[in-house]
């Protein structure tokens, strides 16, 4: 379910690193949580972010949510299908609905980030309290 | 799951948007057993009720359902509710579950006249079958012929063998049932009106379908629109003060708001900005706060993102520009008539 090239953080966002780029999007589970996804408000191209920033909004029937990036960085590319079809964030949230790519500022960051079986450990102690 | 008023309740089944457009053009059924009953007996019956709530319960014939307001002396909602006519000496009430005690409370304690009161909620489950194809689906499990109960009526009678209200009622801005049963038959009819629906497409609904329907219909939600602050006149509901009826709780505050004029309206806006206006965002016009979103959110079925808030009621006409406080910023919105969708049949 949870790719194992891709880090992973607490807010439920995925980054997937390939050289000095990566690709990010929120996972599966923060997909579930939400519901329908309704709208997704991006950032701007060459926007420059601290890790942890939030850098975007995605809103569901029921809610909204804050999506932060997992690196600090460069917005180099923004995914252009999300304006008209953010519901494939329910469809296929690992893949075809990434939401931006960032030229990583420091990509010793990611090493800080769960990597999949500690994601799914996190996810199941969520579930738990809920 | 989530607690809503005590009750473990789910939020959705298959998803808010399939949950809402099964209503709209097939049917969807809902578990609303958390819904509170109170029962008022006896020969002055009819005057609690009176006394009570604002609108007027003497011109129910029996077998017809009222919505109305329990008030308070200020003339503000305790609660809105159902009151069912079942005799000229009973009457059953449907209140929100998150209030069923104390409204039962503020009944007891306005009881002057001697009549009986029963906090009757542990003794019904209720189900409802909302949405155009409702009627047949229900009809398959009745000898009760469903055809003549109009809107607002009801009637008694077995549902797959079990004794049934059956009401022509519901919070969906669909056509639709909503049966009152014993709770010991709750998985019984849940699974036969299930079986029942399948050929029509009738699928499960959460809340959060629940709460989208009735927003696109604009029918208040307690703790939103209406509470012990707002008055039926300030939230579009004159049609249900019927200060003309006699005394009851909080005429005198209605009556001189009725003359006086009203400090702020309930009205319904429409999302410009592509952004979403949700329940306790701020409300700007010409830059200045002036109300707050009572509720807020997509309508599916109509395609936009729609809201209700409380406004000055000289900026409320139809068209006006108004802007809502989203994170920080401004978003431009635009006052819209209400209801938001209505029922083409």
């Amino acid at each position: 379910m949870y790719p194992a090239d891709y880090r992973y953080t607490k807010d439920h966002e995925w980054i997937k690193v390939e050289g000095p780029v990566g690709t990010i999007g929120i996972t599966d589970y923060a997909q579930s949580e939400l519901g329908d996804v309704v709208f997704a408000e991006l950032p701007k191209l060459g926007v420059t972010m601290k890790a942890g920033e939030s850098f975007g909004t995605i809103e569901s029937v029921k809610a909204v949510s804050e999506i932060f990036t997992p690196v600090s960085g460069e917005i180099t590319e923004i995914n252009s299908k999300l304006v008209d079809t953010p519901e494939i964030i329910n469809k296929d949230p690992h893949g075809s609905a990434w939401l931006v790519k960032i030229r990583l500022s420091d990509p010793k960051e990611v090493s800080a980030l769960m990597d999949a079986a500690a994601y799914e450990t996190y996810i199941a102690a969520q579930a738990k309290e809920h | 799951m989530v607690n809503f008023g005590g009750w473990d309740m789910p939020v959705e089944y298959s998803g808010i948007l399939s949950e809402h457009e099964a209503v709209r053009t097939r049917a969807g059924l809902f578990d609303v057993s958390h819904m509170g009953e109170i029962e008022v007996r006896g020969h002055s019956a009819l005057d609690l009720v009176q006394w009570v709530t604002c609108n007027n319960a003497a011109k129910l014939v029996v077998g017809q359902a009222q919505y109305s307001g329990l008030m308070t002396e200020r003339g503000t909602f305790v609660d809105d509710l159902l009151v069912h006519k079942i005799s000229d000496t009973h009457y059953l009430l449907c209140v929100n579950a998150s209030n069923q005690d104390r409204d039962f409370d503020h009944i007891v304690s306005k009881n002057e006249v001697g009549a009986e009161v029963e906090n009757a909620g542990p003794r019904y489950s209720q189900l409802a079958v909302q949405g155009p194809r409702a009627k047949e689906i229900l009809q398959k499990l009745t000898p009760v012929v469903l055809d003549p109960i109009r809107y607002y009526h009801f009637t008694f009678g077995k549902v797959s063998g079990v004794d049934c209200l059956i009401a022509r009622t519901g919070y969906t801005g669909e056509d639709g049932f909503e049966i009152y049963f014993d709770p010991q038959f709750s998985e019984k009819l849940w699974g036969e009106l299930m079986q029942a629906g399948e050929a029509f497409g009738m699928i499960p609904c959460g809340l959060g379908a629940r709460n989208t329907l009735r927003l696109e219909a604009a029918m208040c939600l307690y703790g939103h629109e209406i509470d012990e602050t707002t008055t039926p006149l300030e939230a579009g509901l004159g049609w249900i003060c019927k200060l003309e009826k006699g005394r009851f709780l909080g005429c005198d505050v209605l009556a001189a708001q009725k003359q006086s004029g009203i400090g702020r309206k309930l009205v319904g806006f429409e999302m410009i900005d592509k952004r979403i206006g949700r329940d306790g965002y701020p409300v700007q016009i010409d830059g200045r706060d002036a109300g707050c979103v009572t509720s807020g959110g997509p309508a599916p079925f109509l395609k936009k993102n729609i809201g209700m808030a409380y406004v000055p009621p000289e900026s409320s006409a139809a068209g006006s520009s108004i802007e809502i406080g989203i994170r920080g910023q401004a978003a431009a919105a635009r006052i819209v008539a209400l209801p938001f969708y209505k029922r083409p049949h």
